[in-house]
């Protein structure tokens, strides 16, 4: 087969896989998987409103924030915790057929990805609600939306294999993750931080870099070149490092199932 | 042209969770056959293969024989190219498929029309493919409108009946098998069975692994017998049956 249509193939399947993960999670329900709107606009409401309150900022400077804020968010930690478990789950057809094991990572970080273009449709409406406008840098959502995808995916095929091998790394992984959601302006802006701790409280953050790509160009802003820049170095480091990881461990991936 | 072709094939699994050698270690020795080791830092390693060396070429049908953890199921693994094994080389010219779980990746949950895609795309057929052999997988397992259906409303024979009809879609040039397949109710039998044989007669090298000697000598040519993950015998089916059924 030709290296295309190999890939190919094998996306269909990652992507047939995925779509049967979302609709097994929401079967007999009448709305189905618009529950993951639903419950995801409810909360960035109640959020709004409550934190609207607490930091009296006006909703219309606020909730635009937090409704990007959250919705990647959520988008990131669930890809990052779940893909930890994408070779666990698929045990019984690693150890049963030779299917290329991109394809159960692919999977988590599709099914993700579904769950994300369910989510990102309350982007646009909490805007029209506040009245906040969008502006010409909602171009740059594109490149960065693959910029952070390039980067999960290789997260993904990591953690999935060091999970597979060390069966205490999910469970850290979700403690890390728990951290991380604080430590980034997800739900509290990114000027609230000190200028001399910022350097390194943001700066040094991936995840601060990862989530501005794709916030910023709907709040009309441009991301700064140095969020492009690290995020860019991550995703070719990490793609490096998970290079060498496959070629060493891929073929022990069975055995540690 | 079709060809397996083992090496020193050595497999070895690490156990993460057993501490050392204990007492149920030992009894497993005894009972199962596999050989416990540790590794250089001190893991435990069950050798579940080691040092195999074997050819099989085109138009042979090889049953193998063994005890329960003689290593039969790891072998048939290898050559799916599930397990790499950690020593020697193992080498498949031809596509290899294994009919062995029959329900793996059903889902209940699913419609037989969405079970029949996922199924087949595991198998390697591409969507054209299962969507041209669609109505002919549909009518083979006699399903009718209940293919619309999800399959946790069907009853076994009819799950059964499905996953046969799918998994046997292929056309393998090794096919692989665990015991031959059971298929259920007397109507579907001889359809299934036809079916069956269809595909491993037309499979250029078939490797089975059984308990039963009708079986095998009815449908080999050959047996290897394992014995502790090695070959204790590589011959013809009648001398491997007869030193195997007599002990």
């Amino acid at each position: 087969m030709k290296p295309w249509a190999y890939v190919k193939a094998n996306l269909s399947i990652s992507s047939m896989l995925a779509w049967q993960d979302v609709k097994q999670a929401y079967r007999r329900s009448a709305i189905g998987a618009f529950w993951i709107t639903a419950s995801m606009a409810v909360q960035i409401t109640t959020m709004g409103v409550v934190f609207g309150i607490i930091f009296r900022t006006s909703l219309y400077e606020y909730l635009p924030f937090l409704a990007t804020g959250i919705i990647l968010w959520s988008w990131i930690s669930t890809t990052v915790n779940e893909t930890c478990n994408s070779f666990i789950a698929a045990e019984a057809i690693i150890k049963q057929l030779n299917v290329n094991l991109a394809v159960h990572v692919a999977r988590v970080v599709l099914r993700n990805l579904i769950t994300l273009a369910h989510n990102i449709v309350i982007i646009p409406l909490v805007f029209l609600v506040v009245q906040h406008p969008l502006g010409w840098q909602l171009i740059l959502l594109l490149p960065g939306l693959l910029l952070v995808l390039a980067n999960l995916s290789w997260m993904g095929v990591v953690l999935g294999m060091v999970s597979a091998r060390f069966r205490d790394v999910p469970q850290i992984i979700a403690a890390i993750m728990t951290i991380v959601y604080f430590i980034t302006p997800v739900m509290w802006k990114p000027e609230l931080v000190p200028e001399n701790t910022a350097h390194w409280l943001l700066g040094l953050n991936p995840f601060y870099h990862l989530i501005q790509l794709v916030r910023l160009p709907f709040l009309s802003i441009m991301p700064t070149a140095e969020n492009w820049i690290l995020s860019l170095l991550l995703a070719l480091f990490g793609w490096l490092i998970t290079w060498f990881g496959v070629n060493k461990f891929s073929k022990q991936i069975a055995y540690w199932v | 042209m079709a060809n397996i072709r083992l090496q020193n094939v050595s497999v070895e699994f690490p156990i993460f969770n057993a501490n050392g050698r204990s007492i149920t270690s030992r009894i497993l020795e005894v009972a199962s056959g596999g050989r416990l080791d540790k590794d250089p830092s001190g893991r435990v390693l069950v050798h579940a293969l080691q040092n195999i060396n074997f050819e099989i070429n085109e138009g042979e049908r090889v049953g193998l024989l063994g005890h329960n953890g003689a290593g039969k199921s790891t072998l048939l693994r290898v050559l799916s190219r599930v397990y790499h094994p950690q020593k020697g080389v193992a080498k498949m010219d031809g596509d290899v498929s294994s009919l062995i779980d029959l329900g793996l990746g059903i889902n209940p949950e699913a419609t037989g029309r969405e079970n029949v895609f996922i199924r087949a795309a595991l198998l390697g057929l591409s969507k054209s493919e299962v969507a041209a052999r669609f109505d002919e997988i549909v009518a083979f397992s006699d399903l009718g409108e209940f293919i619309e259906m999800p399959v946790r409303t069907y009853s076994s024979g009819m799950q059964l009946r499905l996953a046969f009809a799918v998994s046997t879609v292929i056309q393998p040039e090794i096919l692989l098998m665990d015991e031959w397949l059971s298929v259920g109710d007397e109507n579907f039998k001889h359809k299934a069975e036809a079916r069956l044989s269809n595909l491993v007669n037309s499979a250029k090298i078939l490797v089975i692994a059984s308990h039963d000697r009708e079986l095998i000598e009815k449908t080999c040519t050959r047996v290897i017998w394992l014995e502790h993950g090695t070959v204790r015998m590589d011959a013809d089916v009648k001398k491997v049956c007869s030193s195997y059924f007599s002990q």
